[in-house]
């Protein structure tokens, strides 16, 4: 076994199956925006901090910004665009429209795949609960009431 | 960010991660990332090769041995001694896991990772110091196991050196440990930490006051076995001025003193209370 600069990497994203040569550098958020064109999953920070790059990598919430693309090899990913289908939106999606949890929107499809895995562990979240699975996710508009609101709306 | 140009490699066992630990100068394991990734986009390391751990199962996983001791594989993920029932058997393994960063880095975040990185404001390392916990590093001359005192030496250095892997964390027996900390905003980094095991006297370590976790000798000796309140914030007093803190934007060096000798008490105080 030896190590290499590129790779051709399979993963599955949304249920699609891909086949790309990803070289050892690339981050997973980017191959994921530039490679696949899903430009939902957004670059926020950078740095680990933000959540706008939330994904669900493997069954489990990551960070896409901390993961390399290589790393991916042999994945099931889930991003935002991922969550409707047919164009109907989520109970989720269509609650974050109800309650106004978004105002610029940058930080919304972080938001909706944290949410989505508290919900899919946990049908009904306690407010404290609700707020501990979204601490990874910055929003610097709305704070924060409005996106706990319908987080516990499309709970009920 | 793009990172600097790197080799990528995912052995299947530990024996194969150590020969390319060894084989490549300038080689670095890669455990949950949450760390390595960000310092290789701000260029603070830039390995040439990454020998990611991900799939080695023999390194995850947590078994109760028993009366409060457990063993740890270096890449058991935070979320894991949160949820796992074995890692249950020392009950504030999970409790300082919960409070570390969030939910997406506690899912990919190892113990491993976490301890190796050795960054002054991280939890665990102040954790095992307290808690006497032991290190098994593996080479290509064997395995070795290093006490906590002699794992953690400066400031980003471990004991495990260049061609070299810890592998696992082991416990001993206990369960009256205390974690108490003042970190910036609820779950965020640490200002100061500390910790305390109480198992025929009491074991203190101080985080974020120096290079590696410092034990706070003279207070456990003052304290004995007597962990009443007023011993215990007796003993804390003077503990700040055998440090030396560093003083940045969140705290000065006088105010970690100060924080040192309030957070001993009342790990100690925590550790007692435990049930």
């Amino acid at each position: 076994m030896d190590p290499v600069t590129s790779r051709r990497i399979t993963v599955t994203v949304n249920g699609e199956k891909f086949e790309y040569d990803v070289d050892a550098r690339r981050l997973l958020v980017h191959f994921l925006r530039d490679d696949l064109d899903l430009t939902g999953t957004h670059v926020g920070c950078d740095t680990g901090n933000c959540g706008a790059c939330t994904i669900i990598y493997k069954g489990v919430l990551a960070k896409s910004c901390m993961l390399l693309a290589i790393q991916a090899d042999g994945a099931s990913i889930e991003t935002v665009e991922g969550l409707s289908s047919d164009g109907e939106l989520t109970k989720l999606q269509q609650a974050f429209s109800d309650h106004h949890a978004l105002q610029c929107g940058y930080c919304t499809p972080g938001m909706l795949m944290s949410a989505t895995a508290l919900l899919r562990d946990n049908g009904a979240p306690t407010e404290e609960q609700i707020r501990k699975a979204i601490q990874g996710n910055i929003c610097r508009c709305t704070g924060y009431v409005n996106i706990v609101e319908a987080i516990k709306a499309a709970a009920k | 960010m793009l990172l600097a140009e790197v080799e990528y490699v995912r052995p299947k066992t530990v024996d194969e991660a150590i020969g390319l630990l060894a084989a490549h100068d300038g080689a670095r394991a890669l455990a949950g990332g949450q760390t390595l990734v960000n310092v290789m986009k701000a260029r603070a390391a830039s390995p040439d090769v990454l020998v990611d751990l991900e799939d080695i199962e023999e390194l995850r996983g947590v078994r109760d041995l028993g009366n409060g001791s457990v063993e740890i594989g270096a890449m058991t993920t935070c979320a894991q001694l949160i949820a796992d029932e074995a890692a249950g058997a020392r009950s504030i393994l999970g409790e300082v896991a919960s409070k570390i960063a969030d939910v997406q880095v506690r899912n990919r975040g190892t113990i491993g990772g976490n301890v190796c990185s050795n960054d002054p404001t991280n939890h665990l390392p102040p954790l095992l110091v307290a808690l006497d916990a032991s290190f098994t590093i593996a080479g290509s001359g064997g395995e070795r196991t290093v006490p906590a005192h002699e794992f953690f030496i400066g400031v980003y250095l471990t004991a495990a050196g260049p061609g070299e892997l810890l592998t696992k964390i082991t416990i001993p027996p206990g369960g009256q440990d205390g974690f108490t900390a003042v970190t910036i905003g609820m779950d965020g980094s640490a200002i100061v930490t500390a910790a305390a095991s109480l198992n025929g006297g009491a074991r203190i370590a101080i985080g974020c006051v120096d290079a590696v976790p410092v034990r706070a000798r003279q207070m456990e000796e003052r304290i004995g076995s007597d962990y009443s309140d007023a011993t215990v914030r007796a003993a804390a007093e003077g503990l700040g001025a055998t440090l030396d803190p560093p003083s940045d934007v969140h705290a000065s060096a006088d105010y970690r003193r100060r924080l040192a000798e309030v957070l001993a008490a009342r790990a100690v105080i925590a550790a007692r209370e435990r049930r």
